[in-house]
C-alpha cells in the first residue's frame, strides 16, 4: 500500500535531531528505512513526523580500537561487509551480518535501526546481546549508554525514549585466539531466521573453554544468551559429545510461539542443532 | 516539497509530498515506467534502480530521500537502439518471459557484475535471491547472468 501520510525533516546536527523528536507525538527516527517503510506500508507504524539521519555523516563511522568494534548507527550491513578489517577485528559479528537481508537492502539497511526497531529474529540485536555490547544514545536529557541485555524488552519494543536516538553500538574487543562459531536456518539466504546460534568461547593452557558466550536469535521475544548452554561448555574440551549436550540445553532452555514460518516445536528443535552445529564450527569439530 | 537529483544523467526537480516512494515519483511525476513496482513492501524486488551505483529498492526509499543522489533506472542502462550486452544475454537464454521481474533483474545484475565481474553462480543466485521471477525461470536468469560477465571484465 502506500505511505500513510507524514511529514519529513532532514537535520544536519544530532541536536536538532533529538529537539525535532521530542516537538512532537509519534515522531519516528528515519534510518535506511528498511524496517519501517515497510512497517508504513503496513499501517503497523504511522509516524506523524519522520527525522532523516541521513546527513549526520559522523554516525556512519566504524572505529576499531583497543576497546573493540564501535559500529556508528548509520553504518550499513554493506560497510559491514566491504570492510576488511572486521574479519579479523570481530568474525562473529562479520558472519551473522553476511545472513542480514537481501542484496538490495544491505545496500540501505543500518545497525542502529535494527538495534532499534528489535526484531526478535535480527542477526544484530543477537550479536549484541551474545557479545555484551552497549548501545549509545542521545536524547533530550543527554546521553547515556544502556546494556544490550537491558535494551531489548520484546518484539519491537526497546529501552529507547521516543525522542533518543541510536547513535552507536559498542562491541567489546576480540583476542586473536578467541573461538566463535555462527549457524542460521532460513528458507533462503536474506530471509529472517527460524533460528540461529552466535557462540563463541576462550581456550585456557589446557584446551578447556571458558568466557562461554551461546546466543539464540528467532526463538523468543528478545535475543537471549542461552546459560544452560553455556554451563556445559564451561571447563571442557568442546568436542561432539559436549556440541551436543549444549545443544540438547538449549534447546531445553527456549518456548518459541508457532508462527507462519515454523512451529514453536520446530523452533526448539533447530536452535539445539543451530548451537551444536556452530559449536562445532568454534571448535574445528565435524563442521556442517 | 521540492527534490532535486540526477535521473540518468539528467538533473530533475520535482515537487513530491514527504509520504511518495522513490519508484512512485519516477513512474507517476517522470514518467519513468521501465521500473516496475510489485509488492511495494521491499520483497519482491522489480523496482530496483541504481543510486549513488548501488542496487536499491526504490519502494523502500521515499523521494525525498533522493535529494542530490544519482539515480539510474533501467532505461538509463540502454540509450540506444542496440541491446547492452546484459540485456542481449538475457534475450539469447530466454530469460524473459512475462518480463514484469526483468528491469529488477537487469538492474541488480548490472550492480553485480560491475563490482564482481568473476562472480559465480552461488554469487549471482544469493543476490538474485531478493528478487521473484513469478514465472520461475531462474535457471535461464541466471545462466544469462553469468554469460554476461565477460563484457564487465577490464580488458
Amino acid at each position: 500500500m502506500k505511505l500513510p501520510a507524514f511529514e519529513y525533516a532532514c537535520p544536519a546536527t544530532l541536536e536538532e535531531a533529538v529537539a525535532l523528536l521530542a516537538s512532537r507525538d509519534e515522531a519516528r527516527v528515519l534510518a535506511g528505512g528498511q524496517s519501517l517503510v515497510p512497517m508504513m506500508a503496513f499501517r503497523v507504524a504511522s509516524p506523524s513526523l519522520l527525522v532523516d539521519l541521513r546527513k549526520l555523516s559522523d554516525l556512519r563511522r566504524i572505529t576499531i580500537d583497543n576497546s573493540g568494534v564501535r559500529l556508528g548507527a548509520m553504518v550499513r550491513w554493506r560497510d559491514i561487509e566491504d570492510d576488511a578489517r572486521l574479519v579479523s577485528a570481530h568474525p562473529l559479528l562479520e558472519a551473522a551480518v553476511s545472513h542480514v537481508a537481501h542484496y538490495q537492502i544491505r545496500n540501505r539497511g543500518t545497525v542502529g535501526g535494527s538495534i532499534a526497531h528489535a526484531d526478535p529474529a535480527a542477526e544484530m540485536p543477537g550479536i549484541a546481546v551474545t557479545c555484551d555490547a552497549e548501545i549509545a544514545v542521545v536524547g533530550a536529557a543527554g546521553s547515556r549508554v544502556i546494556r544490550a541485555d537491558d535494551f531489548f524488552i520484546a518484539p519491537l519494543v526497546t529501552a529507547l525514549a521516543t525522542e533518543e536516538v541510536v547513535t552507536e553500538i559498542r562491541l567489546p574487543a576480540w583476542p586473536p585466539q578467541r573461538r566463535w562459531g555462527f549457524r542460521e536456518f532460513s528458507r533462503r539466504r536474506g530471509d529472517f531466521a527460524m533460528a540461529a546460534a552466535a557462540v563463541f568461547y576462550d581456550v585456557d593452557d589446557t584446551g578447556r573453554a571458558y568466557n562461554a558466550h551461546i546466543g539464540a536469535i528467532g526463538v523468543g521475544d528478545r535475543p537471549v544468551r542461552l546459560t544452560a548452554a553455556e554451563a556445559e561448555v564451561t571447563g571442557k574440551v568442546v568436542d561432539v559429545a559436549v556440541s551436543e549436550r549444549a545443544g540438547a540445553a538449549a534447546s531445553e532452555a527456549v518456548n518459541p510461539h508457532d508462527d507462519i514460518h515454523a512451529s514453536g516445536a520446530y523452533r526448539k528443535s533447530l536452535i539445539g542443532t543451530m548451537v551444536e552445529r556452530a559449536l562445532q564450527s568454534a571448535a574445528g569439530v565435524r563442521v556442517i | 516539497m521540492a527534490v532535486s537529483f540526477e535521473v540518468n544523467g539528467k538533473q530533475v526537480t520535482v515537487e513530491v509530498e514527504p509520504r511518495m516512494t522513490l519508484v512512485d515519483c519516477l513512474r507517476y511525476q517522470l514518467r519513468l515506467t521501465g521500473t516496475h513496482v510489485g509488492c511495494e513492501h521491499g520483497v519482491c524486488g522489480a523496482c530496483t534502480i541504481l543510486v549513488d551505483g548501488e542496487a536499491v529498492r526504490a519502494c523502500l526509499m521515499l523521494a525525498v530521500q533522493a535529494e542530490g543522489c544519482k539515480v539510474v533506472t533501467i532505461e538509463g542502462l540502454s540509450n540506444d537502439e542496440a541491446l547492452t550486452p546484459l540485456q542481449a544475454s538475457f534475450r539469447r537464454h530466454h530469460a524473459v518471459q512475462c518480463g514484469f521481474c526483468t528491469p529488477g533483474m537487469i538492474t541488480t545484475a548490472h550492480a553485480l557484475l560491475s563490482e564482481e565481474p568473476d562472480c559465480d553462480a552461488d554469487r549471482v543466485r544469493e543476490v538474485l535471491s531478493g528478487n521473484v521471477c513469478r514465472c520461475t525461470g531462474y535457471i535461464s536468469i541466471v545462466e544469462a547472468v553469468l554469460d554476461a560477465r565477460s563484457a564487465y571484465r577490464k580488458p
